[in-house]
């Protein structure tokens, strides 16, 4: 189970994200961030408190839940729904920059739900894409404009991110199914 | 003494069943995974576009064999959120006697490959006997005098809103007992999560057998509202009068009717709740109904959550689905 | 004719005192000769049954309560299926109710039921007749002109008889007849339009209820009625604890009440309406399944000799009619079929009572309280005989079942004991093929 990023490789991927971020908007007015549930969410709270650490402001902070949005959802004939979790977005995207947040970009699929979620809540201005890892095979034309890092794998290996606030610790693993 | 409640269980994955035919068949801790499900449900009403594409494909067909505005209103309200293509069925029970049965009824309409049925029926159990020969989901919106389990899921889904937990809650039902679903899929519910029950009305409304249901069984209202968490009022109907239970509409808000000085008993942060359609003067006082512990209209917006919930967690249960291309 | 030697079993006659191994022979239609180790030579041009002693011959069981359904409602039973259904449940006869359509308050209805009757030449019919004209409850029928016909008592059953006064007109006349009134008991007041036994489940269910002194207070008001008149009053389909203590009280005061009790009430209660199909149609039966009190009353009043008869209220009911939502389905469910396996298993084989008793309970109380032939294998009477296997198993099946309605609530079940054959006037008008019981060659 080779382990691809520690906590400080994840500590500092974020702070050079928020940095980025910064520059690129030049500053944060403006700017928020919504985590998709669920190791987004811990994540955009991590980038929020760096350009709280960098900027001085707060940036506001939401959690988009997918779930409903998925493209696999009534695929299935028979089966348990998968668990819809409440999505907290306490302010208006109209006009905003955001900044989605996401664990691990693969398929694309995760985010294409996620923007048609977002369009949902108002018109944001922009909506740019961060994500901890990038593991490649895109099968939607989606890019991300943030990456932690880049780690190549082949389909049949996972991708395991593990974040202090749900699994105790912080790393990013890759795993080849048996 | 009501001790600090915890919650009976932790949430399902998942419901067991393919229906939803009443709280009796539901585990306390799918009773759970609904509440919770609905928590994440009403935030979409919230928003500027009220309405996902969960169900987008889906069939919903609401077969109404009495007549209904309010939840026949927010089940489909609830459809619509999830994007499900709704069809409206009424169906004047009286046409039922003439002719088709209940069960050729549901054939023809499950023969249209609906992927799911939202049953209201005048007889007990009528959404047993839909489940044993449709394929799809039923849901029941209320059989006869048995149960109306999205109601009192909603019920829930407000007190927990309001008071955080339903365990260890004193909760004081009042009004007709014998006649009244809400009252049976509400003590079912409530008991299940570990409330303390209260049940009141008159010895004529109050059916042989509810204290089996683990229910304190009281005709003072006065005892059943004292220091009550919740207090519950049901529906007074005209015809229970004209039945003979109790002898005028005016006795019976002197003896049972939810007024401001018998709320003074419960305690300081009481909420109130009915079902409605409300009978102002005759179960409920105006001033209560209107007044600051009233939460009814919040029952009304909860309920499109609650059905949103409940149509979601079971849609993935239908042996019916259209194809998907 | 043809001769019969029955060779080797049990011989349960209460009537005569027997209840051993006896043999019995059968000719020219009646009981010619009861007694131990019959020289196979008296069946000479006829035939011998040889059977094992766990075979038991008894007098033909009669089942006084039986809905035949015709005239009118042929969907669900004839009186050729009906007897078809009672000769494989064991019985040599049945008496049948007069709620068809139309109802049977004239010669002209009991006629027909006794042609049709003759024509299937089965079982015995003895046709029940209405109490008032067109069972509305208001006027006597013409008993008189009924009992000429051949109709051996009176009943509104599905309805009590309206008011204490009818009962009271109908017993004092009946009387001249002896012909005895049988109550259907319930005070329409207390049953409104419920559908099930008053109680937590019917609570728990959402179904309205029936309570248990709903039958009590008629059944009550009629030995009252009969106690005064010095009628005689026979209470149907007894259902209720309290029912059966009103009985118990009137016997003790000599009065001439009778009453019978149906095998689903002395067995069953109303947690079948919830498990395993809930609000299953089948389970659906007026008076409805009580409470366990009232079945373990049931029980005890069979034991302790209170009951008098175990009838089964045949009520066949078409599919179509019983696959509605409960509270619209018909009250009833078939009896005859499944009368024996479910008396042996439970009241026999279960210990309650002994053979003998359930001989009296079958056969021999219900000749004597309407009144007809049977009840005994006392040599010269017509031969009418149950043949039982008590140990053979049985599971029913609904789809097997002979009557033309298939509505029990006993589908799947096993039981222990079972009807191995039965002669009507002499002829095998049923034999079970399952029970072991052999048809040997022609006697020589």
């Amino acid at each position: 189970m080779p382990v691809v990023m520690d906590a400080d490789r994840i500590s500092r991927a974020l702070v050079r994200i928020a940095h980025e971020v910064v520059e690129r908007n030049r500053g944060v007015e403006n700017l928020a961030i919504i985590g998709v549930r669920s190791r987004g969410v811990p994540l955009a709270r991590r980038i929020a408190a760096a350009l709280k650490s960098i900027s001085g402001d707060d940036v506001p902070v939401g959690a988009l839940d997918i779930t409903l949005y998925r493209d696999d959802l009534m695929r299935q004939t028979v089966g348990p729904q998968p668990l819809v979790r409440r999505t907290e977005i306490p302010f208006s995207l109209d006009d905003r920059v955001i900044v989605l947040v996401d664990d691990v970009l693969f398929t694309g699929r995760t985010t294409r739900a996620a923007l048609d979620a977002l369009v949902d809540f108002g018109r944001p201005r922009a909506i740019q894409l961060v994500v901890l890892v990038d593991r490649g095979h895109r099968e939607l034309p989606i890019k991300a404009d943030y990456v932690g890092k880049n780690i190549p794998t082949s389909r049949r290996e996972s991708v395991h991110v593990r974040l202090s606030e749900t699994d105790g610790t912080d790393e990013v693993s890759v795993e080849s199914e048996a | 003494m009501d001790a600090p409640g915890t919650e009976v269980a932790l949430p399902a994955t998942a419901l067991r069943g393919k229906d939803l035919l009443g709280i009796a068949e539901l585990a306390p801790e799918e009773i759970l995974l609904i509440l919770d499900t609905a928590e994440a449900m009403k935030e979409i009403s919230q928003r500027q576009i009220k309405k996902v594409p969960a169900l987008r494909g889906r069939t919903v067909v609401n077969l109404f064999f009495e007549p209904s505005t309010r939840t026949r209103t927010s089940f489909e309200i609830a459809e619509k959120r999830l994007s499900a293509d709704t069809l409206g069925v009424a169906v004047a029970s009286s046409s039922v006697v003439k002719g088709e049965t209940l069960v050729d009824t549901a054939r023809n309409i499950e023969a249209m490959g609906p992927s799911m049925i939202v049953l209201r029926h005048a007889s007990s159990g009528a959404p047993h006997l839909l489940s044993r020969i449709c394929k799809s989901p039923i849901i029941n919106a209320g059989d006869g005098l048995h149960e109306h389990p999205t109601q009192a899921l909603l019920d829930a889904f407000t007190i927990r809103e309001r008071k955080g937990r339903i365990a260890g809650l004193k909760v004081a039902i009042v009004g007709d007992l014998l006649h009244s679903r809400v009252l049976r899929s509400n003590v079912l519910l409530l008991t299940k999560l570990g409330a303390d029950v209260w049940v009141c009305g008159p010895p004529t409304l109050i059916p042989m057998g509810l204290a089996a249901m683990g229910v304190t069984t009281t005709t003072s209202v006065d005892a059943a509202v004292e220091g009550a968490d919740v207090v519950m009022m049901l529906r007074i109907q005209l015809e229970r009068m004209e039945g003979g239970f109790f002898p005028s509409l005016r006795e019976y808000f002197r003896v049972f009717g939810m007024t401001d000085a018998r709320l003074r008993r419960a305690k300081p942060d009481v909420i109130v709740m009915h079902p409605g359609p409300i009978n102002r003067g005759v179960e409920i006082s105006s001033e209560v109904a209107d007044g600051p512990y009233s939460v009814i209209l919040d029952q009304v917006a909860n309920g499109v959550a609650a059905r949103m919930a409940v149509l979601y967690l079971l849609a993935g249960g239908g042996a019916h689905d259209e194809v998907v291309a | 004719m043809m001769k019969w030697l029955l060779k080797g079993g049990r011989v349960v006659d209460p009537v005569n005192g027997i209840d051993g191994a006896y043999d019995v022979l059968v000719r020219d239609g009646v009981i010619a000769k009861v007694g131990r180790d019959l020289p196979v030579s008296l069946a000479e041009g006829g035939q011998v049954i040889a059977l094992s002693p766990a075979f038991v011959v008894c007098p033909g069981f009669i089942d006084m309560h039986v809905h035949l359904r015709e005239p009118g409602q042929e969907h669900k039973e004839t009186v050729a299926t009906g007897v078809a259904s009672a000769v494989a449940g064991g019985f040599t006869a049945v008496a049948c109710m007069p709620n068809t359509a139309p109802v049977n308050d004239n010669a002209g209805v009991t006629e027909l039921i006794l042609k049709k009757a003759a024509d299937a030449n089965l079982a015995r019919v003895y046709p029940i007749g209405a109490v008032s004209r067109g069972q509305k409850g208001e006027s006597l029928a013409d008993i008189a002109e009924l009992k000429a016909a051949g109709c051996v008592a009176i009943t509104d059953d599905g309805h009590p008889v309206s008011t204490a006064l009818l009962a009271r007109r109908a017993m004092e006349y009946a009387s001249m007849f002896g012909m005895p009134l049988i109550e259907h008991c319930e005070d329409p007041s207390l049953k409104g339009d419920g559908v099930a036994h008053e109680g937590p489940m019917a609570a728990s269910l959402g179904l309205k209820g029936i309570p248990g002194i709903a039958e009590a207070i008629t059944a009550s008001r009629d030995i009252l009625v009969a106690e005064m008149v010095g009628g005689h009053v026979h209470v149907a389909h007894m259902s209720a604890w309290t029912t059966l203590e009103a009985v118990r009280q009137g016997k003790s005061r000599g009065v001439k009440v009778t009453c019978e009790v149906a095998p689903h009430h002395f067995t069953l209660t109303d947690a079948m309406l919830q498990a395993p199909v809930p609000y299953d149609t089948n389970t659906k039966m007026n008076p409805p399944l009580r409470e366990a009190k009232d079945r373990d009353a049931m029980l005890e009043g069979i034991r302790d000799g209170s009951v008098d008869v175990i009838a089964t209220d045949h009520a066949p009911h078409h599919a179509d009619e019983k696959n509605v939502e409960f509270d619209r389905a018909p009250f009833g469910i078939v009896g005859l079929e499944t009368a024996i396996p479910i008396a042996m298993e439970t009241l026999v084989h279960g210990g309650v009572i002994g053979l003998p008793r359930l001989v009296e309970l079958m056969s021999v109380n219900p000749a004597r309280i309407i009144n007809v032939p049977g009840g005994s294998l006392t040599e010269g009477q017509p031969a009418d005989i149950t043949i039982l296997a008590p140990e053979q198993s049985v599971t029913i099946d609904r789809t097997q079942l002979v009557s033309k309605s298939k509505n029990t609530p006993y589908h799947g079940a096993t039981f222990r004991g079972a009807a191995a054959a039965t002669f009507v006037g002499g002829r095998l008008v049923f034999v079970n093929a399952a029970s072991g019981l052999a048809l040997t060659a022609e006697a020589r």
